[in-house]
Parts: C-alpha cells; sequence; structure tokens
C-alpha cells in the first residue's frame, strides 16, 4: 500500500515528462494572448479560471477575430466536452471520495493528466488513495501552466516562431497512445478518430475535437461486438 | 465584457470536468459501457494529434512532403520502441527542426 505521498510524487514525476511540451506551449498561449492586443490580466485570467490549453487560444483568436462572445464561450464549451469522457472513465476510481473532494479533484483533470493517471489506475486498482495520484499529476499541470503563460504574458514570444513548438503538442499525445498500437482494435479505433477529426475540421465551434471521439467510440463497440 | 465571457468560459469548462465524476456512480454503467470506456483514450488523443500534424496554421492541409509528417512518424517509431516519452518528443522534434533547418534550407 502505498502513502498519499508517495502516490501524490508519482502522479508528478508520471507527468513530469509532459511539460517539455506543455511549458513551450503555455509560453506561445500567454504570448499570443498580448500580442493579439488583450489586457494582459485577462490573457492570465483565462490559466486560472479555464485552465484548457487549446481552448484558451481559439477563444482569444475568435474574439479578435471579432466574433460573437457567445460563439467564443461555446466553441470553449465545445472543445473542453472531451472532459466529459475522461470523468466517465475515472468516476469509476474516484467514486469512494466525498462531495466535496470530487468537486475539488475535477478542476485540476487535464489530457496529460487523466492519460498518465488512468494507465497508473489501471495497474493499480486495489490502492486505497489512488486520487493522490490524480492530484498530483493535475497540480503539477497547473503550476507549470500558470508559469508558462505568465512568462509567455511577461516576457512576450521569447521562444523562436520559427522552432515550430507547438508541433510539440501533438508529439506528447503520441507519446501517450503509442503503446496501444500493439493492439489491432485500438488501430482501428484511433484511426477512425484521426481521419474522422480531419473530416470534420471546418465543423462549426471546433465540434471535430468531440465529434471524431464519438464516431471512435461507436466503432469500438462495433469492434467489441464482433470480439464476441 | 471579455471577463464576463471568461467566466462563463470556465464554468462551462469546469462544468465539463466535473459533471461526470460527480454524478456517476459504479452500478450506472454496466459493463458493456466500461468496456468501451476503456478506449477513451484511444479515441480521443488522434482528434488532437491528427490535426496537429496534417493541417497548419490557417486551417488548410499541409503537402504531402511537409516536414511534420516525418516529425510524426520518427516519434511513433522511437515511442514505440523506447516506450520513453521525453525520448518520444525530443525525437519528433530534432527530426523535424532536421529537416527545416538543415534540409530544406
Amino acid at each position: 500500500m502505498l502513502t498519499k505521498k508517495q502516490l501524490f510524487t508519482r502522479g508528478m514525476l508520471d507527468i513530469s515528462p509532459h511539460m517539455l511540451s506543455v511549458i513551450p506551449f503555455g509560453i506561445i498561449c500567454g504570448a499570443i494572448g498580448v500580442e493579439l492586443g488583450f489586457h494582459p490580466y485577462l490573457v492570465y485570467a483565462m490559466s486560472f479560471i479555464i485552465f484548457g490549453g487549446a481552448s484558451q487560444i481559439v477563444f482569444l483568436q475568435l474574439l479578435s477575430g471579432g466574433a460573437s462572445s457567445l460563439v467564443a464561450v461555446a466553441s470553449v464549451g465545445i472543445i473542453n466536452s472531451r472532459h466529459l469522457l475522461y470523468g466517465a472513465v475515472l468516476s469509476e476510481y474516484l467514486e469512494k471520495l466525498s462531495f466535496i473532494k470530487k468537486l475539488l479533484i475535477s478542476y485540476v483533470v487535464v489530457d496529460q493528466g487523466f492519460a498518465e493517471s488512468n494507465k497508473f489506475f489501471k495497474k493499480n486498482r486495489s490502492e486505497e488513495f489512488l486520487h493522490y495520484h490524480l492530484i498530483g499529476t493535475g497540480c503539477t499541470m497547473w503550476v507549470c501552466w500558470q508559469i508558462a503563460t505568465l512568462s509567455g504574458i511577461v516576457l512576450g514570444s521569447f521562444v523562436p516562431e520559427e522552432l515550430g513548438l507547438k508541433f510539440a503538442i501533438p508529439l506528447t499525445f503520441i507519446a501517450i497512445v503509442v503503446q496501444d498500437l500493439k493492439k489491432l482494435d485500438h488501430v482501428i479505433v484511433m484511426i477512425t478518430c484521426g481521419l474522422s477529426s480531419l473530416l470534420f475540421f471546418d465543423a462549426p465551434f471546433k465540434s471535430y475535437i468531440i465529434i471524431s471521439p464519438v464516431i471512435a467510440l461507436f466503432v469500438a463497440a462495433l469492434l467489441l461486438r464482433l470480439k464476441k | 465584457m471579455t471577463l464576463t465571457a471568461i467566466i462563463f468560459a470556465g464554468i462551462l469548462t469546469y462544468l465539463t470536468r466535473m459533471t461526470m465524476i460527480v454524478l456517476i456512480s459504479r452500478d450506472m454503467l454496466g459493463d458493456k459501457i466500461k468496456a468501451v470506456l476503456e478506449y477513451v483514450p484511444s479515441a480521443v488523443f488522434p482528434a488532437i494529434i491528427f490535426p496537429g500534424i496534417f493541417i497548419n496554421d490557417f486551417g488548410t492541409f499541409i503537402e504531402i512532403n511537409d516536414p511534420k509528417i516525418f516529425g510524426a512518424l520518427v516519434a511513433v517509431i522511437v515511442g514505440y520502441f523506447s516506450k520513453n516519452i521525453i525520448a518520444t518528443i525530443s525525437a519528433g522534434l530534432v527530426s523535424y527542426w532536421f529537416l527545416i533547418f538543415v534540409v530544406f534550407n
């Protein structure tokens, strides 16, 4: 049985490699916001209030492009609706927590944290304080995101644009799913999702980001039926 | 005005994070649904990966000889064999940089 502190540390360690892509991306996010002409306090407020990388950039780009704030808010909601799926997966492991603890822990559920904690949860179901791993991944992500976006806001884009560091984001997610390429059913689901995302890329409100997972999960359900 | 929109966007985002964690209890999900949920990472992350590689900043498709395709392939191969996140990201970035700064320059 691991202690709370050990689980928290394990979570921190498990997510820290992803900071290689998260920190440059955060700096870019902060710098873009200021470049688009938004007040630095507003740009930072997003990191605290929304706390969701890509959705923050989309939000500012839409507003600066003259879109209605309703459209910007709706787009953020749709881009982030993928968290509903993460929550559904995590709910099994967080069930024993009190209502208040569930409310608090929800704030730090992010893509990479979900991915790494979910991997850990699957292997260590019997641990009593499993949620401390999720707190570890989430808090590490939160602190790094705040520092990174703040530095982007204060120092401007000191990461040279020519380096194309936004490309580190797809790479970080490749690192998350690459081991599942060993399983044919997962490969089919991934390709379905990937191709759908390209096909529906121009769908309104960036909804490709939730349309394609839903299609991919339908395919997964079909595959499960075929397996039997 | 913008702050109001940020607060609404934040509330909406928080609701997406919180809803399922708070609402779902063990007996609500049958074995079939749990089996499908096993695929969530494989069903969600390619929607971030594919557009990140194949679509450029202007929202259009890249060319077939774009360095990002090569960088992504290197990342997949290195990631598959090394099982190491840092190695995967750096291999992808370095091979991408090699192409844009050395080969295509």
